[in-house]
C-alpha cells in the first residue's frame, strides 16, 4: 500500500502551498501565480514527483473548479445577472470582441486548429474576478464611481461563461460545429429556467437546502452542487456550468451564509486545482511560448484597458476614473486556468496550448495589479491623463 | 429637504449610497451585502469619482456618526430659533455617567427655579424628546438642550454636572 506516501505528498503539497500563499500575501500579490508555479516545480519534468497522490489531486482540482464556480454565483443574485444583461450587454459585446479575438488569432498564427483557436479566445477574454475584487478593495476604490463599470463587465464575463463553457466542452469532445450549437442552446435554456426559477422561486430553492445548523446547510449546499454538476457533466454540458447555476438559483441569506461556509474548501481545493494545473503542464516547454505569451499579454492588456475606459465612458466618468477602470481589468486569473485544463486533457487541441496558457496568466495575473495601480502615480496622472494635482 | 440620495448596486459586494452637497463634493456610504459591515467613503474634490478615504464603521461607530449628525441638526434648528432674541442662548449639555441626575427626575434639578434657564428637549438615541416634563427621567447620555441666559445655561450645565 502506498497509504503512506500518499498522506505525506498530499500534505508537504498543501503545507507548501500555504508557505507560498503567506509569502504572496506579503508581497501584496494574488496567491494564483505561485500556486501555478508550485504546480510546475511538483510535475513532470519539474524538481518532485507526484505520482501516488495524482489521482486524489485530479479530483480534488476537479472539485476545485466546482466550488469557484458555485462560489462565483452565490456572490451574484438573479436580479443582479438580469439587471446587468439589460444595461450592459453593449459593453459586453465589445468586450468580447476586443479580447477574445486576439486570443483567437494568435491560435491560428501559431498554426493551431479551429479549436483551439476557440480555447485561446476564452482564456485572453475573461477577467479575473477574485483578483479584480482584491484589488478594488485593497486600494479602497470600492466607492469609487467606476467601480460599477467594472464589476458589470465582470459580471456579464461571468454569466457569458455559462454559455461559453458548455459550447467549448462539445467542441473539446469532438462534437463538431452541430454539437456545439446543441450544448449551447441546451446551455441557453437551463440559464434562462435557472433566472426565471431563481427570480421568482428563489425561495423555494433555498429551503431545499436550508438549515439552521452549519453542518447540514454545508453538507446540503456541498451536496446539491456536486450532485447538479455531476448531472450537467453527464448530459454533457460542463460540471462548471451546473455549479454556477446551483449558486445562482440560491438566494439571499441561504447564499450568504452558504458562502461563508464553503468559502474555506472552495480556497483549499482551488489551490489544489491551480497546482494541478500547473502539474500538467511541462516547465521544459514554456521558454518557446514566452514570446508569444508576452506579445499577446501586451495585446490583451491593451484591448482589455480600452474595453474599461469605453465602459467607463459610457457610464459618464471623467478622464481619470476612465483608466482606472480600464487598468483594473487586465489580470486573467481563474477562468482562463479552468478553460485552458479543459483543452489541456482534451486530445482535440494542440498540448501546447497549457504552456502558452500558463505563461500568459502569469504575466497578466502579476502584471495586473501593478497596472491598477498606476493612476495614482504622480507622473502618469501628468502625462497620461493630463490631470495636473494629485486627488483632494 | 429636497437632498437626493443615489444608490448604485456594485454587483457581488452590495450597494453604494451617495449624495452630493451643495459645495459639490460628494460622499457615500458602502454596504456590503449580508453583513453589517458598511464603509464611509469621502470623494475626491477634483476627481469626484474617486475615494479620498474609505472609512469602514462598526454598528456602533454608524450609530454613533447618525447620532451626532441628528442630533447637530436639531441642535441648528433651536440655536436659529433663540438667535432671534439678543442675550438669549441655547446650549446642549451632554448628561455624563457620572451626573448625579441619571436615573432622577427632571424636577429633581429644579433648574428653572435656580437659574431661570428652562430645559426645553432632551436628545436620547438619535430621537427627540420635546418639553420634557418635571416626570421626565434621565438616562446616560442623554443630551440636554437649556435655552436661557449666559449665566443660566451655564448653570444648567453646572447643576447636571453636580457642580452646584
Amino acid at each position: 500500500m502506498h497509504g503512506g506516501t500518499l498522506l505525506v505528498q498530499i500534505g508537504a503539497v498543501l503545507f507548501s502551498l500555504a508557505l507560498l500563499g503567506r509569502l504572496a500575501k506579503k508581497a501584496g500579490l494574488s496567491p494564483i501565480p505561485l500556486y501555478l508555479l508550485a504546480g510546475l516545480a511538483f510535475g513532470q519534468g519539474g524538481l518532485v514527483r507526484l505520482e501516488a497522490s495524482a489521482e486524489f489531486l485530479a479530483i480534488g482540482a476537479e472539485i476545485g473548479v466546482i466550488l469557484l464556480l458555485v462560489m462565483l454565483g452565490l456572490e451574484y443574485s438573479a436580479d443582479e445577472l438580469v439587471g446587468n444583461l439589460k444595461r450592459s450587454a453593449g459593453v459586453g459585446v465589445l468586450d468580447a470582441a476586443l479580447n477574445a479575438l486576439p486570443g483567437a488569432a494568435m491560435a491560428l498564427l501559431l498554426g493551431w486548429g479551429p479549436v483551439a483557436a476557440v480555447v485561446l479566445a476564452g482564456v485572453t477574454w475573461v477577467s479575473s474576478s477574485g483578483v479584480i475584487a482584491k484589488v478594488i478593495n485593497d486600494l479602497g476604490r470600492l466607492g469609487n464611481r467606476e467601480t460599477p463599470s467594472i464589476l458589470s463587465i465582470l459580471v456579464i464575463e461571468d454569466l457569458a461563461m455559462a454559455f461559453y463553457l458548455p459550447l467549448l466542452t462539445a467542441l473539446l469532445a469532438g462534437r463538431g460545429l452541430s454539437g456545439g450549437a446543441l450544448a449551447l442552446v441546451v446551455a441557453v435554456a437551463a440559464v434562462g429556467a435557472v433566472l426565471v426559477v431563481a427570480t421568482r422561486y428563489g425561495s423555494t430553492v433555498s429551503a431545499l437546502v436550508a438549515a439552521d445548523e452549519r453542518e447540514s446547510l454545508l453538507l446540503g449546499v456541498f451536496g446539491l452542487t456536486v450532485l447538479v454538476a455531476g448531472v450537467a457533466q453527464q448530459l454533457q454540458v460542463s460540471a462548471a456550468v451546473g455549479a454556477f447555476l446551483v449558486g445562482i438559483a440560491l438566494s439571499d441569506q441561504v447564499a450568504h451564509h452558504a458562502a461563508r461556509l464553503l468559502e474555506p474548501l472552495r480556497d483549499l481545493f482551488a489551490a489544489v486545482f491551480f497546482v494541478v494545473f500547473g502539474l500538467i503542464t511541462n516547465p521544459r516547454d514554456i521558454p518557446p511560448y514566452l514570446l508569444p505569451a508576452v506579445a499577446l499579454a501586451a495585446v490583451t492588456i491593451a484591448t482589455k484597458v480600452y474595453t474599461g475606459y469605453l465602459a467607463a465612458t459610457r457610464a459618464g466618468i471623467a478622464v481619470p476614473g476612465r483608466w482606472r477602470a480600464g487598468l483594473t481589468l487586465t489580470p486573467r486569473g481563474e477562468f482562463s486556468i479552468v478553460i485552458a485544463g479543459l483543452a489541456a486533457t482534451s486530445a482535440a487541441v494542440e498540448p501546447e496550448i497549457a504552456p502558452l496558457a500558463t505563461a500568459y496568466v502569469l504575466i497578466t495575473v502579476v502584471c495586473g495589479p501593478l497596472l491598477a495601480r498606476l493612476p495614482d502615480a504622480a507622473w502618469f496622472r501628468r502625462r497620461v491623463m493630463r490631470v495636473d494635482t494629485v486627488p483632494r | 429637504m429636497g437632498v437626493r440620495i443615489e444608490q448604485t448596486a456594485l454587483p457581488g459586494i452590495g450597494v453604494r449610497y451617495d449624495i452630493v452637497t451643495g459645495s459639490g463634493r460628494r460622499i457615500g456610504v458602502v454596504v456590503r451585502r449580508g453583513t453589517d459591515d458598511r464603509e464611509l467613503v469621502i470623494a475626491s474634490r477634483n476627481d469626484p469619482d474617486s475615494c479620498l478615504a474609505s472609512i469602514p464603521l462598526t454598528d456602533d461607530e454608524a450609530d454613533a456618526l447618525a447620532e451626532i449628525l441628528s442630533a447637530s441638526m436639531i441642535a441648528s434648528q433651536l440655536s436659529q430659533l433663540a438667535e432671534g432674541i439678543a442675550g438669549l442662548f441655547t446650549e446642549q449639555i451632554a448628561l455624563g455617567s457620572s451626573s448625579p441626575y441619571v436615573g432622577r427626575r427632571l424636577g429633581d434639578t429644579k433648574a428653572r427655579t435656580r437659574t431661570k434657564a428652562s430645559i426645553v428637549a432632551v436628545l436620547r438615541g438619535g430621537q427627540v424628546i420635546p418639553t420634557p416634563g418635571p416626570e421626565f427621567a434621565f438616562q446616560a447620555n442623554d443630551v440636554v438642550v437649556a435655552v436661557g441666559t449666559r449665566t443660566g445655561v451655564d448653570g444648567v450645565a453646572d447643576i447636571l454636572a453636580g457642580r452646584r
